[in-house]
């Protein structure tokens, strides 16, 4: 087990350092002057050359890039061109806010999702069936920006029963949980339902029902645990991609995370934010699909550590 | 060789027929199949049918609701919803549709292409591959567009650009499957190049499951399209692209929820129509991909 995980480790540094390698040229690579952005249009240029001096963007290419891989083996990120504050300090900052987002959302999706999988399956060709079927269809196919406007409008301005903007505060964050879940729960649901229905066609279960133990014993307790298992997979999948959908739903909501000072960085050209927040986004959606992984080795004996 | 092949274009054509009949037969594929194709008319005719010109403002009518000469009402400038969601089809629909082709072209070739080389080619593109998929789903399109700057063929570009490495991996892996058969070892033996045994003889057997995939990623190449033109980042206004007119409409929501809906409507129908229909075409062509 050790050595699958240290081996499953090793193969994602040179992903890794492709990424680093990406980034860095990407950034460089975005049309517009970060300096001239920074001082303004009014400026006159020894103002935007002593800003470009500031940024370090006076040196030449191989030298920002050697500044750059020596702060990253330092855990540096770079100082933010806008914030004035170190990169790292301004992403922690908004970091909180959209793992809190995220988290509750991945939640929310896979408790909604599996609990509709499983009820589906459970009555099949019903019209319980159907209609969580299509209740997880539109939820995978419903854009999260339109998603978000109908709850707020909804919500926030027909009923007046929740705030319109995100906030960190509990109410706030009702609206975008929501709309950030939803296709999260589309997809779980609809796995776990196929996964379901896939255990219960198997022969251990026919024994299972053969041997005379009760449906709610064979259900509970033989095929649910196991249709689960893969389910896992979907749930971890998800939790990735929902980390990047923060970028649409923060900015529907305008909800200061990560998402939003993507966006947010982009328009400032600030290079060192950039750069950071695709470093954290893809560092975390790696990681997430490498522990997927590896639990899913963990739980399922099946699967060999090869 | 040809009097070995011909008989085998018999039996194909039968099957293709009865795919569609099969998909007929399957109730979300029906559906999808529907959805998909009015969608794809109105992203011909649309501007022609429109009952206005979707440009046009009429100021004395501003953010008007439902009304007898305008069904789904007016924006911010006056200008008939109708006639922009309508208009609007020839961008998004073509859009999605440009860019999961190009994305399954470019992916799938270079897929059957690294799958069927191995080596030093094989593992460096899968290495790319490994490097483009760190980034997480819309991320490496909002990246691309706003190197490229806004406009259509630059959102075309990077939402195709988020289909290649997916699809790369998905024809290496059904290569990597089909090239070790006794098929592809009988031509190598007869002396076929490579370029004929992709082409003639790989292609045909991996093209199931790319076909089948490109369908049910139409639909998130569409949200992916419009989600960038939504930011901001994609096609721009006064072009009637759905995304952008839902971003427009924000600002309004307390005035005129129609300006709203109808876009967003229109998106969800189109995505709708695109997952059921590569759905259906999973179950008829290829039920292992089923997942």
């Amino acid at each position: 087990m050790t050595t699958y995980v240290l081996k499953r480790l090793a193969q994602a540094v040179p992903t890794l350092l492709g990424v680093v390698v990406l980034i860095f040229f990407f950034v460089r690579a975005l049309p517009g002057d970060p300096a001239r952005l920074y001082v303004g249009t009014d400026a006159d240029l020894a103002t935007v050359e002593a800003a470009r001096r500031q940024f370090g963007l006076d040196r030449s290419l191989p030298e920002q890039f050697v500044f750059y891989l020596r702060g990253l083996a330092q855990a540096n990120l770079g100082q933010s061109f806008r914030a004035r504050l170190p990169a790292s300090e301004v992403i922690v900052r908004h970091f909180r806010a959209t793992i809190v987002l995220a988290s509750i959302a991945i939640a929310l999706a896979t408790l909604l999702g599996v609990l509709l999988g499983v009820s589906a399956a459970l009555r099949r060709g019903s019209a319980v069936d159907l209609g969580i079927t299509t209740t997880s269809i539109l939820g995978i196919s419903t854009p999260s920006f339109f998603l978000g406007i109908l709850l707020i409008y909804l919500f926030a301005v027909e009923l007046r029963l929740l705030p319109v903007a995100g906030s960190v505060s509990p109410r706030g964050l009702v609206l975008p949980a929501a709309t950030l879940a939803a296709a999260g729960m589309g997809t779980i649901a609809r796995f776990a339902r196929s996964s379901l229905l896939e255990t219960l066609g198997n022969d251990y279960i026919r024994t299972a029902y053969a041997k005379g133990l009760a449906p709610r014993r064979v259900i509970g307790k033989h095929a649910i645990r196991n249709a689960l298992i893969p389910v896992l997979t979907i749930v971890g999948l998800q939790f990735g991609f929902l980390l990047s959908g923060t970028v649409i739903v923060e900015t529907v909501f305008n909800y200061h995370g990560l998402g939003w000072l993507l966006i947010q960085s982009i328009e400032a050209r600030d290079y060192p934010v950039i750069q950071g927040l695709l470093l954290v986004f893809s560092v975390q959606f790696v990681l997430i699909n490498l522990l997927v992984d590896v639990l899913y080795a963990a739980i399922d004996p099946r699967i060999s550590y090869g | 060789m040809a009097e070995l092949a011909a008989p085998a274009v018999a039996p194909r054509a039968r099957k293709r027929a009865s795919v569609w009949l099969r998909l007929l037969r399957h109730r979300s594929g029906a559906i999808g199949l529907f959805l998909t194709s009015t969608f794809v008319l109105l992203a011909i005719v649309g501007p022609w049918i429109a009952p206005y010109d979707p440009a046009k403002p009429d100021y004395l009518n501003l953010t008007a609701g439902v009304q007898a000469d305008h069904w789904l009402g007016t924006d911010a400038f006056g200008r008939d919803t109708l006639s922009r969601v309508l208009a609007g089809a020839r961008y998004s629909i073509t859009i999605g549709l440009a860019a999961t082709l190009l994305g399954a072209l470019v992916g799938g070739a270079w897929g059957l292409w690294a799958g069927f080389s191995g080596g030093r080619i094989d593992s460096l593109s899968m290495r790319l591959v490994d490097v483009m998929l760190a980034f997480p789903g819309i991320l490496i399109a909002i990246g691309l567009v706003t190197l490229t700057g806004p406009g259509v063929g630059p959102v075309i570009f990077a939402s195709a650009v988020f289909g290649v490495p997916v699809f790369a991996r998905l024809t290496r892996a059904s290569t990597l499957a089909m090239k070790e058969r006794a098929f592809v070892e009988a031509a190598h033996a007869l002396g076929a190049g490579g370029g004929r045994i992709m082409l003639r003889h790989l292609l045909p057997s991996v093209i199931a499951p790319v076909i089948v995939f490109a369908t049910l990623r139409s639909g998130s190449t569409l949200l992916v399209a419009s989600g960038l033109s939504f930011l901001g980042l994609g096609v721009q206004p006064p072009a009637p692209e759905w995304g952008g007119m839902l971003s427009d409409a924000q600002l309004y929501l307390a005035v005129q929820p129609l300006m709203a809906f109808a876009p967003g409507v229109a998106i969800t129908l189109a995505v709708l129509g695109f997952n059921l229909l590569g759905d259906g075409l999973r179950d008829v062509l290829d039920p292992t991909l089923r997942t």
